[in-house]
């Protein structure tokens, strides 16, 4: 957050009133959005209403003691965020505010008010490598050098959007701090390695184009039935502890974007700090780096201010889309828009504006699809590719899809990864329903997994999908009789629909080998459970009863593949032992 | 300090004064009734000229002419190792007749978010001596486990075991067991169900190492909003200042979401679902949060917040927001209890969050996770097959089918109805997990890794029931 190194200060207010968040100031010449500080310790806030004489302010910190008459001063400028070297491995705020240096600041592990602080180190020195050369031509977004920003990131110091763009008059390698420039153009524009963006605003880029690479995830269920596009979006809605954070930090660990931001938008401290503890013994599969070299972490937790709650999506699509403009592919995820949502109602409804369907405010859809729309596979302004993915966590009250935030955020997003109270009551891992989960990329992207994977991947695909759906309209008759009355061949497909669930569908993001599962595996792991379905047909069409090809001591290890590094011998030596036990019945 | 006679309405639980200096957000008010009584309320707005008053104790005997009184800050607990072993009321008054108070320092109650950054993950296993809990639903030192409870249920009965046989077993360093400090807060409850608590706290010797705020049925309902705060507030001291692990009991919060829900009605708030306000779940973090470790601090605050669900309805706003923010919860199911197991814990819809990183090797034991995992889905399919026993008889279910029939009874009678006076280690609870297990074929148990199997399994346990 850029305000600390800001001090245009316009005309001073004062506090009207005090409710909670909202404050408002009397005398106060502001902008809609802009930044204020608000009373004797200089609390931060954002303009959200100009009425006459009266401004009102959502303020992002604790204001218990603050009373009318304390002064509020503008900083004429809207909340932005700082951008440069530095973002990836750091964890902030809603507002950008590092929470780090702020312990640091504020001596204490609980979070003060009025302290401040830049979004990232303005005196550290980095290493600058041009990549233009004096008398070259650059334009807007082009990139004129490179940072070793992690072990991971090359960060790219580029042409800031509001430039012309010009001929390069001076430019060095060397050790420079981010707001010292490093390069000169003719018209006078001086780069250096610190933007300025204001949150609220999308960073341009030249195109949107349809997304047709996978934003491989690493997890069985949505890679193999319910992939997610680079640049795509997606939703998970369910109830409490159906596993929506488990699904989202599997994401951010496993999935081969280049630059991961993770949102934790009002949810729990710990599940920050499970992040933070975890995240940097944990290697990158794509770099084998640490993963925190390509994280950026915001944390503005439940007890954390709800201001600060409400800016915090921004502040995260914006750190996501400055990362794109790079040509990369971030991903973004957020933990739970829910919480977001709930935090514009509450601001909603302190301002006493009409409230829409269940108390949340008439904009609330618009809100939602904005946010979506920054999500994309981009050519950047620089003609560059870069993508932005966002999956969006949503935490329907009561567990119940037919409430406004989720079904707003269904009718924008391409993927929806339904999670089931049942199937995480049974301990099926993860909790994702299979019968309503949906992914509308599939198409666009099977020639990628055809070309990556495998031919036949979308044949096996559906193959596995006609199974469960046949599981599932057995399993009603199932309920009424019992498994014994079916004919036989029914019971060897519900037998086999078992090992898709078992083998296939779930997978333990806490085994250290499950955890993350290659394409390839999960293309391996089907192909086995459809090898043991024909065997066993052939077996049952011989006259083997079905008792005695369930029996079979080969099977069950059907369900031990994931947790095998070294699969491939496995899955060999178990078809051939399946066909070989099968064979023997008859 | 300035006196006010200038009371414009009253509300509710507000009162609405006319002021002519600036009063903060938040702060402590004292309103003077003609009859002399003095009442304590918060600012729960403050514009120019006017501020609106929650009163703590009821507007009963406020008029017009009561006089009000700014105190300038905002409200404080004042906090010392001496208060272990005290009783408060639901204010923070001391009403055991005790000695006064002599504070250490007066605590904000509106207690600063810890900075995630500063936590650390919580991740030492507290025995409960709890089956239902330990071995499937553990709890670890810094959590927050709420008791999803229904009314006419036995959650007292349980978080007392809970206070009573909580350990931290075989502490690394001092090679002893270390107890826990209980802060209790009760809101709202039955003086008869707060003698429970308190008898039971005197008869184990808990009380010494205790700190009681009760806030009673009869006691004023806006006052149940400041009580867990203050019992937090004190926790907190106790753990980060005083290093001492702290366990912390509140009791009900139903009751207090109830409270809530008063004051946001006496104020004219556009309501959320089912009339609690739109913020509960602010609200209600602002309190569960305030559980956790931190790091370079030797104490922790572990919280076990007990609800009654209206309705048995766990999608109702207080357990609906409450599973949202907590770690996991615990379910007290009436089936179980009128079939007499005790405690009636059913394990399947209970779930603790934090239980992966607290168990297995070196922490309780090897073959934990997976004795866990394997007896839900045992249990879970035992359940399903229940139903179906219902239509079809016993003798129409395959042999399997039959085991996981018995498998859940034996379940239920065996792991979970341990009674209220067990209490069970750690590896008896998971030596029951394997007694019952092996009552299903090895090949069954697919969760649990091979090796364990050969090192746990019991050869001869299907024939042993056979025979029994
Ligand atoms: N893939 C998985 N493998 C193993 N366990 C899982 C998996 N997904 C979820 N779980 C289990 O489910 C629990 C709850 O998951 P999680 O915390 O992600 O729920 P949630 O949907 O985010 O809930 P809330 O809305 O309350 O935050 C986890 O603590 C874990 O025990
Ligand atoms: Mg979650």
């Amino acid at each position: 957050m850029s305000q600390a190194t800001q001090d245009s200060v316009r005309e001073d207010g004062v506090i009207a009133s005090v409710s909670g968040p909202v404050v408002t100031a009397r005398g106060l010449d502001a902008r809609m959005n802009d930044v204020v500080y608000v009373g004797d310790e200089g609390l931060m806030g954002e303009v959200i209403e100009i009425e006459g004489d009266i401004t009102t302010i959502q303020v992002y910190e604790e204001t218990s003691g603050v009373g009318p008459g304390e002064p509020v001063e503008s900083t004429g400028e809207p909340l932005t965020v700082d951008l440069g070297p530095g973002m990836m491995d750091a964890i902030y705020d809603g507002v950008q505010r590092p929470l780090d240096v702020l312990e640091e600041k504020m001596n204490s592990a609980f979070l003060d008010r009025g302290v401040d602080a830049p979004g990232i180190d303005l005196e550290k020195k980095w290493e600058f490598e041009p990549t233009v050369s004096v008398g070259d031509e650059v334009a807007t977004g082009d990139v004129v050098g490179t940072v070793p920003e992690t072990v991971t990131i090359e960060h790219k110091v580029m042409v800031p959007p509001d430039f012309e763009g010009g001929e390069v008059v001076a430019i060095e390698e060397g050790e420079f701090s981010v707001t010292e420039t490093v390069a000169e153009l003719d018209n006078g524009e001086e780069i250096t390695m610190h933007q300025e963006w204001p949150v609220r605003q999308a960073r341009p880029a030249a195109e949107k184009k349809t997304p047709r690479e996978p934003l491989v995830s690493g997890q069985r269920i949505l890679d193999g039935l319910f992939p997610i596009a680079k640049g795509g979006t997606a939703a998970i809605p369910g109830p409490f502890g159906s596993g929506k954070t488990v699904t989202q930090h599997q994401l951010a660990k496993w999935a081969d974007a280049d630059i991961v931001v993770y949102v934790g938008c009002g949810e729990r401290g710990n599940e920050m700090t499970e992040v933070i503890e975890d995240f940097p013994e944990l290697d990158d599969p794509k770099t084998g780096n640490p993963l925190m070299a390509r994280t950026c972490l915001i944390a503005n937790t439940s007890n954390m201010p709800v201001a600060a709650r409400e800016s915090c999506i921004y502040t995260g699509i914006t750190i996501a889309e400055y990362y794109r403009d790079m040509g990369y592919d971030v991903a973004l995820m957020a933990d739970s828009t829910s919480r977001w949502a709930e935090a514009m109602r509450e601001i909603s409804s302190r301002l006493e504006e009409m409230p829409g369907e269940e108390g949340y405010p008439a904009y609330l859809a618009a809100r939602l699809s904005e946010f979506y729309e920054r999500a994309g596979y981009f050519t950047t302004v620089n003609g560059e590719e870069g993508s932005v993915s966002v999956i969006g966590a949503v935490s329907p009250p009561g567990g119940d899809f037919s409430e406004p935030v989720t079904q707003n955020t269904l009718r924008i997003v391409k993927t929806f990864w339904a999670l089931d109270a049942d199937l995480a009551e049974r301990r099926h891992f993860p909790a994702i329903n299979w019968n309503e989960s949906y992914s509308l990329y599939q198409e666009q992207l099977d020639p990628w997994f055809v070309e990556n994977v495998e031919d036949d991947w979308a044949e096996e695909r559906q193959w596995a999908v006609d199974v469960l759906d046949e599981e599932n309209e057995l399993q009603e008759i199932v309920q009424l009789v019992g498994k014994d009355a079916l004919p036989e061949d029914q019971q060897l497909t519900l037998e086999i629909a078992r090992y898709l669930r078992e083998a296939y569908l779930q997978q333990n993001a806490f085994h250290p080998t499950d955890t993350y599962c290659s394409p390839e595996k999960t293309y391996g792991i089907l192909t086995a459970i459809h090898a043991f379905n024909d065997e066993a047909f052939k077996a049952l069409e011989a006259g083997v009863p079905v008792e005695e090809i369930q029996a079979i001591e080969a099977a069950p290890r059907l369900n031990r593949i994931g947790v095998q590094e070294d699969w491939e011998a496995y899955i060999e030596d178990l078809k051939a032992e399946i066909t070989e036990q099968l064979r023997e019945l008859y | 300090m300035k006196e006010y006679q200038t009371i414009t309405e009253i509300s509710g639980p507000l009162v609405f004064a006319e002021v002519d200096e600036p009063i903060g957000y938040d702060e402590i008010v004292e309103i003077e009734t003609p009859q002399g009584e003095t009442k304590r309320g918060q600012v729960l707005e403050s514009s120019e000229g006017l501020v609106a008053i929650q009163v703590f104790e009821g507007t009963t005997g406020i008029d017009r002419n009561a006089s009000v009184r700014f105190l300038g800050e905002t409200l404080k607990m004042p906090v010392t190792e001496d208060l272990l072993g005290r009783v408060l009321d639901g204010s923070g008054q001391p009403i055991d007749g005790g000695p006064e108070i002599v504070p250490d320092e007066r605590r904000d109650i509106v207690g600063a978010a810890i900075n995630p950054y500063s936590r650390e993950y919580p991740e030492e296993f507290i025995q409960t001596g709890v089956s239902a809990i330990d071995g499937m639903n553990t709890l670890v030192r810094g959590q927050k486990l709420p008791i999803f409870s229904a009314s006419g249920l036995p959650h007292n009965n349980l978080a007392l075991q809970i206070a009573r046989q909580a350990t931290v077993p075989e502490d690394e360093d001092s090679g002893e067991e270390s107890e826990f400090a209980v802060v209790f807060g009760a809101m709202g409850i039955t003086q008869e169900e707060a003698n429970e608590f308190m008898e039971d706290f005197e008869r184990t010797g808990a009380l010494e190492r205790s700190v009681v705020f009760t806030n009673l049925a009869d006691d004023p309902a806006v006052e149940r909003t400041v009580t867990p705060r203050l019992a937090l507030t004190t926790a907190e001291y106790l753990a980060f200042d005083k290093d001492y692990h702290v366990l912390v009991i509140l009791t009900d919060m139903t009751n207090y979401c109830e409270a809530l829900r008063e004051i946001g009605a006496a104020r004219e708030e556009v309501p959320g679902r089912r009339g609690y306000p739109g913020y509960m779940y602010t609200d209600l973090a602002q309190l569960y949060e305030r559980a956790g470790r931190i790091e370079g601090r030797e104490g922790s605050v572990t919280q076990i917040p007990i609800l009654t669900m209206p309705g048995d309805d766990d999608t109702h706003p207080i357990p609906d927001l409450t599973g949202y923010i907590t770690e996991g919860q615990i379910y007290i199911d009436r089936d179980l209890n009128s079939q007499g197991i005790r405690p009636p814990i059913n394990p399947l819809p209970s779930l603790s969050r934090l239980m992966d990183d607290g168990i297995g090797e070196g922490l309780t034991r090897e073959d934990h996770a997976d004795v866990s995992d394997q007896m839900y889905a045992a249990y879970a399919e035992g359940e399903d097959l229940r139903d179906l026993v219902n239509i079809v008889g016993r003798e129409a279910l395959s042999e399997r089918d039959n085991k996981y029939l018995d498998f859940a009874e034996r379940f239920e009678a065996e792991f979970v109805n341990q009674g209220f006076d067990t209490d069970r280690s750690i590896e008896d609870t998971l030596d029951i997990g394997w007694d019952l297990l092996s009552m299903l074929p090895k090949s069954e148990l697919n969760r649990i890794d091979e090796e364990l199997i050969e090192d746990y399994y019991e050869e001869d346990a299907e024939s042993v029931e056979a025979e029994a």
